[in-house]
C-alpha cells in the first residue's frame, strides 16, 4: 500500500506533518503529527502570573489575542477578580476583530487555493467576471474594468517566468472545478483582502497599541484608559475610528466572502459528503454580557452528529493521553490526566532527522491526545455554529438556514470539509455583526461617566492567598480553548493550556482512537497520490494552527531555574 | 506585448521600477513609495533618488523565509506592512519564492522550490528567518520534511546573501531560550556563525523595518551599520525613552500609580507601572505600528524591552527596573540605558533584575515609594 508524506502542509500556522496510507483511490489511514516543540508551559514555572499573558500570547502569532484571554481569566478565576464593564466590552471588540480578520485571511489567503486555480484565471473574459460576480453581489470593485486590470497584472507576472509564492503548486490538478470567471473573481478578492485585513485590524493598534501581539491585556482589566476629555486615551475620535473600520469588515464579509464561499461551495457540493471526522463537538462559548456574564454564542457539546441532544460542557471531564505522543507520564501511559494535574515531560523516541517516515506505531507527535469524557472531539467554527444552533441560538439559526438554503442542502451537509468551511464564514457573518453592539455598548457606558478599566484591588501579588488555582476558557476563531493555572506564593507553580489545534490535531490515544484530523482523512478521495491536492483541503477545513497545540507541564513544581549571572 | 519585446524582458530580468509600471504603479507613486522607505531607513530626504535609481535596476532578488520554533507573528507582521505592502513586496520587489504560511506548494513541491533557489542563486538570494533553533535532542525538537531545523539553517543561511533574523527568536532563541531552555534554542547568528546575519528583534519585529533593511541592501549592496547586538542603528541606535512621548511626564516627575487613575487618562509617564523604556534601544516610538497608528506606551501600557537580548529573563513585565534611587533625574535613566546598551552591562542588567526577583521573595515590597528603599 502507497505511504504518502505531505510535510511541510503549508498555508498554515505551525509545523504539521501528514502521512496517510491510499488505497483505490482513497485515504485508508493517516495520521497528524506535530514536528515542532518548545515547551513554554515549562518556561513559565515560576514567575509572575500578571505576566503569563504576555508569554502565551506566543504559543501563537497567528489566534494573537487568544491566549492573552484565557490566561487573564485563568489568573481572574483564581484570584476571584470581576473585571470592569468597560475592559469586557473591549475585550469583547477585540475577540470580535480577531476572529473576522482571521476567517477572512484564512478563507483567501490559506484555504482559496485549494478550490481556486489561479493560472486558469488568465483564460476568463473580464466581462463575464464581472457579469457573475454582480450576480451574487452589489460589491463596487467588481467591475470589468477592475478585474481586467487584476487579470492583467496577473499576466504581467507570470510573464517574468518566476512565480514566486504561486510556484510548483497543483495547478491544473483534475480536481479544481471552478471556471474562469470565477477563478478570475477569487484571485481579485485575495488581493482585495490582502489590502482590507490590514485597515480593519487597526481596531487592535487603537484598543492594544499594535498588531500582531497587542499589548494592552492585564489582569484585572485592560491597560487602555477611557477618558473622552484626554488625547492620550480612548476618547470620541478613536471611537468613532473603530465604528468605521467595524463597518468596513461587517461591509466585506456580506459583500465578498460570503457571496464568494457561497458561489465556490455550489461547484464543489460532492465535499458536502467528505471529510465528516470524529462527529463529536466541542464550544466553550463567547462573549460575556458585561453585567450579567451570560454568554452570547452558548456553550455545550454535541456526542455522535447527534443534533436533537446538547450536553454541558463540564472542564473536568478533560484528559489527556501521551501514548502517541512524544512524553513521558511517571506512572505510565494507558491512562488520562485532568489538566490540574498534568503531568509530563518531553522525551523523543522518533526516528534520527533527517528521516522518511515516522513510526507511526508508536509516538509520532508533540502534540499530545486530549479527550472529553473519553471521546475524541472536534472544535472550531462548525462545533460552534452547530452547538449554538442545537441551542436554538437565534442569530446562528438564521444564518446557518440561509446559507443551507442557497446551496440547498440540508444540516447533515455541515458534518464535512464543505461544512467546516462554510460554518466558518457563518461564523464570521454572525461575529462581524455582533461586535458593532459591544461597541455601542461601549459608547453607551462611557457616556453614563464610567470610565473604569481595571479593578486594582488585587493587583498586588502581597493581596493574595498563598495558594490559588484557576481556569480560563474562551471560544477561539478555531475553538474551544482552555488554560489552567495553580499559583503558589505569588508565583506559577504549574501553568497548563489544551489548545483548539491539540483537539484537531491530536494523534492516537489509549484505545487507538483517531484525532480529528486523522479522522477526516480516511475516505477522502486522492486523484493523484504524487498530487494530494485533496488532503490539503480537507485540513485546511480545519484551520490548523500548530504552534499552540504543542506544550508540557510539570508537575513537580520545581522552582524556575535561575539565570546565571556573571 | 509583442513576443520581441517580451522575450527581451525575460533575458534581461525585470526591474522592480517596471514590474511596478506594468501593475498600473504610477512614476509619481514609485518615488513617493522611495522617500517614505528612505525616512523608514532613517536616511536623509536626499537620497531618495538614490534609492529609486536603485530600485529601477533591481531584479526581483528571490527571498525565502524559513520558520522554526516561532509563533508565525513576524509573518503576520509581513502582512501588515504598508511601505510597500506585502502584496508589492511578494510580487514586485521581491521573488519571494519560498515561504510555508503564504506559498501554492506544499509537500515535496514546497521542498522543491526551496531547493532550486538555493541552488540557481547560491550566494545571491536573501533569506529570512523566524522562530529560534533547537540545538538538544539531535535537532527532534524542529522539523520540516523530515530534516531538522538546525540543518536547513545550516544549507540556508550558509548559501544566502544574507540572512535577516526577524523577531526575538531568531535573534537570540527568544520565548523558546528562556529558562529553562528545554530545547536548547538559540538564535540564528549562534546556530550558523558562518553566515552573514542582521537582527531584527522585537516581538513581533516591526515590518516598517523589515521592508526597510530589504530596500536598504537592495539600493547599497549591503547590509545597513549595526550595534552590538546585530541590529541596524537606523532602527535600534536610540533608546525608546529618549524619543518617548511622555518624557516630558519623566523629567516633571509625572508618573501612573494605578491602572485608569488620573495621571494614566493624562497620558502620564509609565515608569512606576514598570515600563522598560529607559533600557529598550527601538523605534517603536517614531516608527509606531499599523501604519503609525499606535506603540504600546500610546495605548496606555508600558514597552517590556522585547528587542533586547535575554529580555525573556531580565524583564518582569510590571516591575521596574533595578537599581534606580530616584525618578524624576534623568541621568539615572541614561545611566541603565547605558548599561545595557554596553556589551558588558548586560550582565549588569541581569544581575540587576535577578536583585529585584529576590527581594520580592523576601518579601520586600518591590513597589517601594522613591527613597524608602
Amino acid at each position: 500500500m502507497a505511504k504518502i508524506v505531505v510535510d511541510p502542509i503549508t498555508r498554515i500556522e505551525g509545523h504539521l506533518r501528514i502521512e496517510a496510507e491510499i488505497e483505490d483511490g482513497k485515504i485508508k489511514d493517516a495520521w497528524s503529527s506535530s514536528t515542532m516543540f518548545r515547551g513554554i508551559e515549562k518556561i513559565l514555572k515560576g514567575r509572575d502570573p500578571r505576566d503569563a499573558w504576555y508569554w502565551t500570547q506566543r504559543f501563537c502569532g497567528v489566534c494573537t489575542t487568544v491566549h492573552s484571554i484565557a490566561s487573564i481569566r485563568a489568573v481572574e478565576d483564581a484570584l476571584k477578580i470581576k473585571i470592569p464593564p468597560n475592559a469586557q466590552l473591549i475585550r469583547n471588540i477585540i475577540i470580535g476583530i480577531q476572529g473576522v480578520q482571521d476567517h477572512v485571511i484564512h478563507f483567501y489567503h490559506l484555504h482559496a487555493l485549494d478550490w481556486v486555480d489561479i493560472t486558469s484565471a488568465l483564460k476568463a473574459d473580464p466581462v463575464k467576471t464581472a457579469a457573475l460576480a454582480a450576480s451574487i453581489s452589489d460589491w463596487p470593485n467588481n467591475s470589468a474594468t477592475h478585474f481586467k486590470a487584476v487579470q492583467e497584472k496577473l499576466k504581467a507576472f507570470v510573464g517574468t517566468g518566476r512565480l514566486g509564492p504561486f510556484s510548483n503548486a497543483y495547478w491544473g490538478h483534475p480536481a479544481y472545478k471552478l471556471p474562469p470567471e470565477a477563478n478570475l473573481m477569487a484571485t481579485a478578492h485575495y488581493l482585495e483582502a490582502l489590502e482590507w485585513q490590514k485597515e480593519v485590524i487597526k481596531i487592535h493598534a487603537i484598543l492594544g497599541s499594535k498588531n500582531p501581539h497587542p499589548q494592552t491585556f492585564l489582569v484585572g482589566g485592560m491597560s487602555i484608559p477611557v477618558d473622552p476629555d484626554s488625547q492620550n486615551a480612548l476618547n470620541a475620535d478613536k471611537l468613532i475610528t473603530i465604528k468605521r473600520l467595524l463597518a468596513k469588515a461587517q461591509d466585506f464579509v456580506e459583500k465578498v466572502y460570503i457571496p464568494d464561499l457561497l458561489a465556490i461551495a455550489s461547484f464543489y457540493k460532492d465535499w458536502a459528503a467528505i471529510g465528516g471526522g470524529v462527529g463529536n463537538f466541542m464550544s466553550f462559548g463567547e462573549f460575556p454580557d458585561p453585567i450579567s456574564g451570560n454568554l452570547w454564542f452558548p456553550p455545550g457539546a454535541i456526542m455522535n452528529k447527534d443534533i436533537s441532544k446538547l450536553l454541558p460542557v463540564d472542564q473536568q471531564k478533560i484528559t489527556e493521553y501521551v501514548d502517541h505522543s512524544w512524553y513521558e507520564y511517571q506512572e505510565g501511559q494507558g491512562k488520562g490526566l485532568h489538566p490540574w494535574k498534568g503531568e509530563s515531560e518531553a522525551k523523543y523516541t522518533g526516528p534520527k532527522p533527517p528521516y522518511e517516515f515516522l513510526d507511526t506505531d508508536k509516538k509520532y507527535s508533540w502534540v499530545k491526545a486530549p479527550r472529553y469524557d473519553e471521546a475524541p472531539m472536534e472544535v472550531g467554527p462548525l462545533a460552534r455554529i452547530l452547538v449554538a444552533y442545537v441551542a436554538g441560538h437565534k442569530e446562528s439559526k438564521a444564518a446557518v438556514d440561509m446559507v443551507l438554503g442557497k446551496l440547498g442542502v440540508g444540516p447533515a451537509a455541515l458534518f464535512s470539509t464543505l461544512g467546516r468551511t462554510a460554518a466558518r464564514g457563518i461564523d464570521a457573518l454572525l461575529i462581524a455583526r455582533q461586535t458593532p453592539v459591544w461597541l455601542d455598548a461601549l459608547i453607551a457606558n462611557i457616556g453614563k461617566g464610567d470610565y473604569r478599566i481595571h479593578a486594582n484591588e488585587m493587583w498586588d501579588p502581597k493581596t493574595w492567598p498563598a495558594e490559588a488555582s484557576g481556569y480560563g476558557w474562551h471560544e477561539a476563531p478555531r475553538g474551544a480553548l482552555g488554560h489552567w493555572i495553580k499559583i503558589k506564593d505569588q508565583k506559577i507553580y504549574n501553568y497548563q493550556a489544551v489548545v483548539p489545534s491539540t483537539w484537531n490535531a491530536s494523534p492516537r490515544d489509549a484505545k487507538g482512537q483517531r484525532g480529528p484530523y486523522e479522522s477526516a482523512l480516511v475516505g477522502t478521495p486522492v486523484a493523484k497520490p504524487d498530487q494530494p491536492l485533496e488532503i490539503l483541503r480537507t485540513i485546511h477545513s480545519f484551520d490548523p494552527c500548530l504552534a499552540c497545540a504543542v506544550h508540557v507541564t510539570d508537575a513537580n513544581g520545581n522552582e524556575l531555574v535561575r539565570v546565571k549571572v556573571s | 506585448m509583442d513576443r520581441e519585446k517580451k522575450d527581451k524582458q525575460k533575458k534581461e530580468g525585470f526591474s522592480v521600477a517596471r514590474m511596478l509600471e506594468e501593475r498600473g504603479v504610477s512614476r509619481r507613486d514609485f518615488l513617493k513609495f522611495c522617500s517614505t522607505v528612505t525616512a523608514a531607513m532613517a536616511l536623509p530626504a536626499t537620497m531618495a533618488p538614490k534609492v529609486a535609481q536603485a530600485l529601477d535596476k533591481v531584479q526581483r532578488p528571490p527571498l525565502v523565509w524559513l520558520e522554526f520554533q516561532d509563533c508565525c507573528g513576524d509573518t503576520e507582521a509581513l502582512l501588515r506592512s504598508a511601505n510597500p505592502t506585502v502584496g508589492e513586496l511578494v510580487l514586485d520587489i521581491l521573488s519571494v519564492d519560498y515561504h510555508e504560511t503564504i506559498m501554492a506548494a506544499a509537500g515535496h513541491q514546497a521542498e522543491a522550490n526551496l531547493e532550486k533557489t538555493v541552488k540557481e542563486f547560491q550566494g545571491k538570494y536573501l533569506c529570512v528567518v523566524e522562530g529560534s533553533i533547537p540545538m538538544k535532542e539531535g535537532g527532534a525538537y524542529g522539523c520540516v520534511g523530515g530534516k531538522s531545523h538546525l540543518a536547513r539553517a545550516k544549507q540556508v543561511c550558509g548559501s544566502a546573501a544574507a540572512t535577516i533574523a526577524v523577531g526575538t527568536c531568531a535573534s537570540y532563541g527568544g520565548i523558546a531560550a528562556a529558562a529553562p531552555n528545554p530545547t536548547g534554542a538559540v538564535g540564528v547568528k549562534e546556530a550558523v556563525p558562518g553566515a552573514t546575519v542582521i537582527n531584527l528583534p522585537g516581538c513581533p519585529c516591526n515590518a516598517d523595518n523589515l521592508t526597510a533593511v530589504v530596500v536598504h541592501f537592495l539600493t547599497f549592496g549591503k547590509l545597513p551599520n549595526l550595534d552590538s547586538h546585530g541590529r541596524p542603528l537606523f532602527a535600534y541606535g536610540k533608546r525608546i525613552h529618549d524619543n518617548c512621548e511622555r518624557r516630558p511626564h519623566f523629567d516633571a516627575g509625572q508618573y501612573v500609580e494605578h491602572w485608569g487613575d488620573d495621571a494614566h487618562r493624562k497620558g502620564h509617564c509609565l515608569y512606576k507601572m514598570g515600563c522598560k523604556g529607559p533600557a529598550t534601544f527601538h523605534n517603536c516610538p517614531t516608527q509606531r505600528f499599523n501604519e503609525k497608528v499606535s506603540w504600546p506606551v500610546a495605548a496606555g501600557h508600558g514597552c517590556v524591552g522585547c528587542s533586547e537580548p535575554q529580555f525573556w529573563d531580565t524583564s518582569p513585565l510590571y516591575r521596574r527596573l533595578p537599581n534606580v534611587p530616584g525618578f524624576g533625574i534623568e541621568q539615572n535613566a541614561d545611566k541603565i540605558g547605558l548599561a545595557f546598551a554596553a556589551g558588558v552591562g548586560g550582565a549588569f542588567a541581569i544581575h540587576g533584575a535577578m536583585n529585584a526577583l529576590r527581594k520580592d521573595k523576601d518579601g520586600t515590597d518591590e513597589n517601594k515609594k522613591d527613597g524608602e528603599e
